[in-house]
């Protein structure tokens, strides 16, 4: 029995520092580990403390590719904790500029991160230089576009400085919303020639059954709002993921893991959305995912580079009906009264259900913060990919092996900063 | 045609958003890659760090034995080594941990902190290593990291603004928001290079640029104070995403002792 051992000592095309150990014995994964390295930065801990108000500027220094998540999740939190009721004008403003993050965040991924991998290239500069340098370049422009919401929203690409509790700082002009509006409208054949392209790689036939978790809105593809769904059958205000999940430790991981409480791995993001949310894609969106052969059952975890740009185009239609229906409303951000209590809210990250709860005092300080970021959650479900479709490649060269791991720990987007420094305080008043 | 320098980019403890920036440059991104090889950049390339580089851009501050080790080898095998953003420059938001908070902070985050290796202070990288160039903010400016590679490439000195946020904020022909609507701002002790965003958006300055020069943050706490602010509120206005820069720590201290 032929034994062997993979190891990785630093995962690249990834935001973070993460590393892969795999242990093989014949066809069987003896062991698989997903090892996160990143240094913690304690978030939770230097929350306490703070002003409420500076929950979301503080937090979105976990990500410097998902600010806007963190400050969405902060701020609808310490919205539920004081009972403040935001605004339309605001409710949509927030949803346009999380639009540009989905697009600058997955296209960023998709073709900067992951193309690389199906074509056998180190980089997306390599790529450009064999030969697709035409891609490369829609997908920059395209991912311009998105950047461009999150700068003429929120202030600049990355760490905007617009989002406060109750809404804005100042709340964007129709005229320069008009001028986004072109640029998104010209974004989106180049997305379409994307997402088709992407269609058109060779895909690693495997597939997993999974459970998917995600919000779940009525009437429209779920980011700042929804319930909490999931494909077995779980349905919950969006606040109550503590009654559902937990975070535990793992030795070889300095990013807190997640299980559902019977200690079940699950997995939040693209595919666990399109699984939930199909039918309320856009239009456009829905027609490519059909041309790609993508549907809501598709369980091929090498198909989120196709799911990452079917939600990018449906971010580049939403943004222009969100921009032609928008009326500024006449204050930038409702008045908040700080009081004592507890908020919490998830939000749809690009990589997924992002939960932020916050416990404040009477001087509307925080005295306990728990920020459960997507990756951490999805660790388990990548472990358990790498220990059901490396067997498949038992006779094959390490070389062969370890690039299927690492493809397939790309499926996942992993943000490693994201998900390092959390977990519940309470483990240690327990 | 002689061959194109070499650049390494380099985390250390971040969020990646200062290294981000440059990946920002949608429309300069495959020009940048032509003018210069891009030998080592562990979130957009798989490459090994290995060989001499003339350009290092090290993100991040210094929180792990591992990473204290690291920055000598990178100095060690580097020409010119800049620092971006403010976790490189001046320890980041991580830094407040500094000050004998960490052994806490650490059993405040995981159940079993003895399997983390964690150092007790975050640290600038110029607090390890000689720094030839450093681009501030949190994050950096991407138009400030173009220059800094253009300077580079023609062999001078990059251009950027040494003087106050403030300043850039009246020559942007900007309303002062802490005169005319009472808000604190701590535009006139911050460094340029935002552009004096925040004021734009009708908020005062957060400092995420650090420190400027000669900045007297003594004037500006007392005028924050006139303004209704408490001394525990100036004090954490000073320590956010440069918590660690001299000034600073020092203007945040004074306030603490009030």
């Amino acid at each position: 029995m032929t034994e062997r051992r993979i190891e990785v000592g630093l995962l690249t095309r990834v935001e973070g520092e993460g590393a892969v150990r795999i242990d093989m014995r014949g066809d069987k994964v003896t062991r698989a580990e997903f090892r996160i390295f990143e240094p913690p930065r304690f978030f939770e801990a230097l929350l306490r403390g703070r002003g409420y108000e500076e929950a979301a500027d503080i937090t979105s220094r976990i990500c410097g590719i998902c600010p806007v998540a963190y400050q969405m999740s902060a701020v609808h939190a310490m919205e539920a904790a004081f009972g403040v009721g935001i605004d339309p004008s605001v409710r949509l403003v927030r949803r346009l500029l999380y639009c540009g993050e989905w697009i600058e965040s997955h296209v960023l991924h998709a073709i900067l991160l992951h193309a690389p991998d199906y074509l056998g290239y180190g980089s997306a500069f390599e790529l450009a230089a064999a030969g697709h340098e035409g891609l490369v370049r829609d997908a920059l422009e395209v991912k311009e576009a998105g950047n461009r919401i999150v700068s003429v929203v929120g202030g600049r690409e990355i760490h905007p400085i617009n989002v406060r509790v109750g809404g804005f700082w100042k709340l964007p002009e129709r005229r320069a919303l008009a001028a986004l509006r072109e640029e998104l409208l010209a974004a989106i054949p180049k997305a379409v020639r994307v997402l088709d392209w992407t269609a058109s790689l060779d895909i690693p036939d495997h597939a997993r059954d999974y459970t998917l978790v995600s919000l779940w809105h009525p009437d429209e593809y779920p980011m700042n709002e929804g319930r909490l769904r999931s494909t077995a059958g779980l349905d919950c205000a969006n606040d109550a993921w503590r009654d559902h999940f937990e975070e535990f430790q793992v030795p070889h991981s300095n990013a807190l893991q997640a299980r559902d409480r019977e200690g079940g791995e699950y997995l939040v993001g693209p595919m666990a959305r399109l699984a939930l949310n199909f039918g309320r894609l856009s239009e456009g969106a829905r027609e490519a995912a059909g041309r790609a052969g993508l549907g809501p059952d598709c369980r091929n975890p090498f198909r989120t580079i196709t799911m990452r740009m079917v939600e990018t185009l449906h971010a580049l239609e939403e943004a222009v009906r969100l921009i032609e229906a928008y009326q500024p409303g006449e204050r930038s951000a409702a008045p908040v009264e700080p009081r004592a209590g507890v908020g919490a809210a998830a939000t749809e990250a690009p990589r997924g259900t992002l939960f932020h709860r916050y416990e404040i005092d009477g001087d509307g300080l925080i005295t306990h913060a728990q920020i459960v970021p997507p990756t951490s959650q999805n660790q388990p479900a990548i472990e358990a990919d790498l220990r059901a479709f490396l067997p498949s490649l038992a006779g094959r060269s390490e070389a062969e092996i370890t690039h299927l791991a690492e493809q397939a720990i790309r499926n996942y987007d992993p943000c490693i900063s994201c998900a390092t420094h959390f977990l519940d305080l309470r483990f240690l008043d327990a | 045609m002689p061959p194109r320098p070499r650049l390494g980019v380099f985390k250390f403890s971040s969020c990646d958003g200062c290294q981000l920036s440059l990946l920002d440059c949608e429309r300069e991104l495959l020009d940048v890659a032509g003018a210069l090889e891009i030998a080592y950049f562990a979130e957009a390339v798989s490459a090994e760090d290995t060989g001499h580089y003339d350009v290092a851009l090290v993100e991040g501050s210094v929180t792990t034995e591992a990473e204290a080790l690291h920055i000598h080898d990178i100095r060690a095998r580097s020409t010119t080594l800049v620092t971006i953003g403010a976790c490189a420059t001046s320890g980041g938001i991580q830094a407040l941990k500094n000050g004998g908070n960490a052994a806490g902070f650490l059993k405040m985050v995981y159940p079993t902190p003895a399997w983390l290796h964690t150092l007790e202070s975050a640290t600038a990288i110029s607090d390890h290593v000689k720094v030839d160039h450093e681009l501030r903010g949190c994050p950096i400016s991407k138009h400030q990291l173009l220059e800094l590679i253009a300077a580079l490439l023609a062999g001078r000195r990059p251009q950027t603004e040494p003087h106050a946020t403030c300043l850039e904020c009246k020559l942007a022909g900007q309303v002062c928001v802490m005169v005319a609507e009472g808000k604190p701002c701590l535009g006139p002790v911050t460094h340029a290079g935002c552009g004096a965003l925040c004021p734009g958006y009708a908020r005062g300055c957060y400092g995420c640029f650090g420190p400027k020069e000669t900045a007297n943050t003594a004037s500006l706490s007392a005028q924050l104070g006139a303004l209704g602010e408490s001394p525990a509120r100036i004090a954490r206005a000073f320590s956010t995403f440069n918590t660690n820069a001299p000034e600073f720590r020092a203007e945040a201290e004074a306030q603490g002792d009030d």
